[in-house]
């Protein structure tokens, strides 16, 4: 076994550049066929063809069957037409997991960005900055079961055990069950993804807040504003397209969440997202039509935000 | 332009290097000798921690025989694991099977291997009751073997705590409903209850409501119910949710108020028997809930001294539950194939035997093998009893049965939501057992 991994590194190590050499010299033998002037248009094309390729492959041509399926039966023997998605809508499941998924875009985006520049922001002004970023960053290191399971602990119900639990213990409230109460347990559900993911956020903040142009910081300040106004009329302004970057990025991280949800109840208790439910229908009903309509749902809703964020990145990179 | 050739030469070399390379290694499997067997085999279960210990400890003795390498997979999700795996086309060789309802969809759909290619059904017929084989069959295919089984609806109780307050075991339903009244009014709390279970939390009161339904409708009911002919809705179901709910969603009547019901993980609904002052006085579970006891509470829980139990008496009808823990197989391998075989031996079955916990449905294992009056008294009390049928929940396509799991969570924290609850598991009634 190990043999046949030794192997492999080998080939992949030789084989990988040596296939991109032979690639591009292919090109330019295939481009020394024609004439002259047509090979700076053709060339990027051909550049491109891999890539291309693989994005039909794995992203076009996944999307175009996931609709077909949601169109057609249980088993994808029979086309249902929009069956699928009417038998959705009458669900009160699926409406709950829309009121889940909304609070988790509004809770978790507006959290985590209002924390991030809070932080950014605060952290500017001192001399150990680095080190507070680091601290706040290194959440996002893990992964989302293994922040799952921390925060599983910590909301367990045993005082002994749970650390918020204990906490209010100290204050004399009684035992709280955080994880089976709805809408309690879905923000606290969101707390774990802010906690995650603030650092995200906090340094492309950073990144923006250090862009802007000091000078217009200080003649500001000499004109006599104080901080909070320097704060609302000019930092934030000028940090818009950033924010509006971080914010959309953020928000298609709700729509995806699956994992917290999964490992901390299961989807019980009212907290299921459309993660867990598109989990639910394709492997616990075993419906794929019903499965690939929540998925094609999640697809229209992701799209408008992601041509937010794709604008927004083509008007920074134009504004250079 | 000689660097280009030179580059050119480089490419085409390695190309041809890779496309050379000898296939992977030939599984030793393939090597048909007359030795120890070798090669690897693939297991998934849903035992974890004490209990993956034990099922290792019980393969081991083929393990050194055959010298094959075990990869041994446990996970509380196997409904979705093994469900993923097997249409992801890529399943163990052997696996725990969630129950015969998920056992049947998998046999159906031609996942699981006929073991009756290479099991002798009758010399298995000696050793084992039929109704293990015909549990194990789907339309005539036998694909399951149990590892080991269990009674449900046992009570547990604590002989010492039970001296104590003067308590006594009752011999039918009126006077078990006046042994709960009786603990209520001394002011002390009567049931011990733990449904949380990961992605499977609910399932304990899946069995509490199966026990009711059995004994207070009887055992048609009870068949046209896991067959999904009885309607959830119905005043029988509706009647056994209930009788559960009375108890387990009244802080009075359940240790910690039913917040504390579904927080406390099912190893330890139990552990309020054993504190002193007792917690509870009274645990509903299966028969391998003496093992949770001896692991967690391993000075103080003795087998008849600190812990013992009697069977939940019969109301309308006399009927036991019981459970048990399949294993099928899905790759024709020979090491699947040796393992199977010697899973149902009375030897194999004996190990877990031993160790506590299990009862072996196979008639061969020495009562002796028990490792106390306890579980001798279990095993004889299956043998012996009429009217046996296997968990309900189990025995539903597995959308209904986690669709019960969610609901009994729901009930217990919102009682009052019973009409909607049922509702809701008509709909997904007419859904799952529409193939």
């Amino acid at each position: 076994m190990d043999l046949g991994i030794g192997l492999i590194a080998v080939v992949v190590v030789i084989g990988v550049p040596a296939i991109t050499v032979l690639y591009a010299l292919g090109t330019e033998w295939v481009l020394g066929l024609l004439p002259e002037r047509r090979r700076p248009g053709l060339r990027p094309w051909l550049w491109l063809l891999p890539g291309v390729v693989f994005l039909g492959v794995f992203l076009v041509y996944p999307t175009i069957t996931t609709l077909v399926l949601s169109l057609q039966d249980k088993r994808s023997e029979a086309w249902v037409g929009l069956d699928n998605y009417l038998d959705l809508f009458g669900q009160a499941l699926f409406w709950q997991t829309i009121g889940n998924t909304v609070l988790w875009i509004i809770f978790f985006t507006g959290l985590a960005v209002f924390f991030g520049l809070l932080v950014a922001v605060l952290a500017d002004r001192v001399r150990y900055e680095t080190g507070i970023k680091a601290l706040i960053f290194i959440p996002m290191a893990i992964s989302f079961v293994a922040a799952s399971v921390i925060w599983g602990f910590m909301y367990e119900f045993d005082p002994r055990i749970g650390t918020v639990n204990a906490g209010i213990a100290l204050l004399g409230v009684e035992e709280q069950s955080w994880v089976t109460e709805w809408p309690r347990n879905t923000i606290m559900l969101i707390i774990v993804g802010i906690w995650m993911w603030v650092g995200f956020a906090m340094v492309i903040l950073s990144a923006g807040l250090k862009g802007i142009n000091s000078e217009l910081l200080e003649a500001a300040r000499m004109d006599g504003a104080n901080e909070f106004q320097v704060f609302f009329r000019i930092i934030l302004p000028l940090l818009s397209p950033t924010l509006a970057v971080v914010g959309t990025t953020i928000v298609i991280i709700a729509l995806k969440t699956f994992d917290i949800v999964y490992v901390m109840t299961g989807g019980n208790y009212g907290t299921d997202v459309i993660g867990t439910l598109f989990y639910q229908e394709r492997f616990v009903n075993r419906d794929a039509g019903a499965a690939a309509a929540v998925a094609v749902i999640l697809l229209l809703t992701i799209i408008p935000v992601m041509l937010i964020n794709i604008r927004r990145f083509q008007a920074q990179e134009a504004a250079r | 332009m000689p660097r280009h050739r030179f580059l050119v030469g480089v490419a085409v070399l390695s190309l041809l290097a890779a496309a050379c390379q000898p296939s992977a290694s030939e599984s030793p499997a393939e090597s048909a000798s007359a030795g120890p067997l070798g090669g690897s085999i693939s297991i998934l279960a849903t035992w974890t921690d004490a209990e993956q210990e034990t099922f290792l400890a019980m393969i081991q003795p083929w393990v050194d025989a055959n010298e094959v390498e075990v990869e041994y997979e446990g996970t509380r999700d196997l409904n979705a694991i093994l469900t993923t795996r097997v249409e992801g086309n890529n399943p163990p060789d052997v696996a725990g099977l969630p129950g015969p309802g998920q056992m049947a969809e998998f046999a159906r759909n031609g996942d699981l291997v006929d073991l009756s290619d290479f099991l002798d059904l009758d010399a298995m017929a000696a050793e084992y009751n039929e109704g293990w084989i015909a549990d194990g069959m789907v339309d005539d295919q036998f694909v399951g073997i149990f590892i080991k089984v269990s009674i449900k609806g046992l009570i547990w109780y604590n002989p010492t705590q039970f001296q104590a307050g003067g308590y006594e075991i009752p011999s039918d339903w009126a006077g078990f409903d006046g042994l709960v009244e009786q603990i209520n009014e001394d002011g002390q709390t009567p049931w011990g209850i733990g449904l949380e279970s990961g992605a499977a939390s609910g399932w304990p009161a899946t069995d509490w409501i199966e026990d009711f339904v059995l004994r207070q409708s009887g055992p048609e009911v009870y068949d046209a119910w896991w067959q999904g002919e009885q309607s959830w809705s119905s005043p029988e179901i509706r009647a056994a949710f209930e009788a559960f709910g009375r108890w387990a969603a009244d802080a009075d009547y359940v240790a910690g108020g039913p917040n504390n019901v579904l927080n406390l993980a099912f190893g330890n609904g139990g552990d309020c028997l054993f504190t002193d002052p007792a917690e509870c006085y009274l645990h509903h579970q299966a028969s391998f809930m003496s093992g949770f006891f001896e692991d967690n509470f391993p000075d103080i829980a003795v087998a008849g001294e600190t812990y013992d139990f009697f069977a939940m008496p019969a109301d309308e009808f006399a009927g036991l539950t019981t459970g048990g823990d399949l294993f099928g197989m899905f790759n024709d391998t020979p090491q699947a194939r040796s393992l199977m075989q010697y899973l149902v031996t009375a030897d194999a079955q004996q190990i877990w035997v031993e160790r506590g916990g299990a009862i072996s449905p196979n008639s061969a294992v020495p009562s002796s093998a028990y490792p106390d009056d306890t579980s001798r008294r279990i095993a004889e009390i299956l043998n012996s009893a009429e009217v046996v049928r296997f968990d309900a929940s189990d025995k539903m396509p597995d959308q209904m049965n986690q669709a019960f799991w969610s609901a009994v969570l729901d009930y217990v924290q919102n009682p009052g939501n019973l009409d909607q609850i049922l509702a809701d598991l008509d709909a997904v009634q007419a859904e799952a057992y529409g193939d």
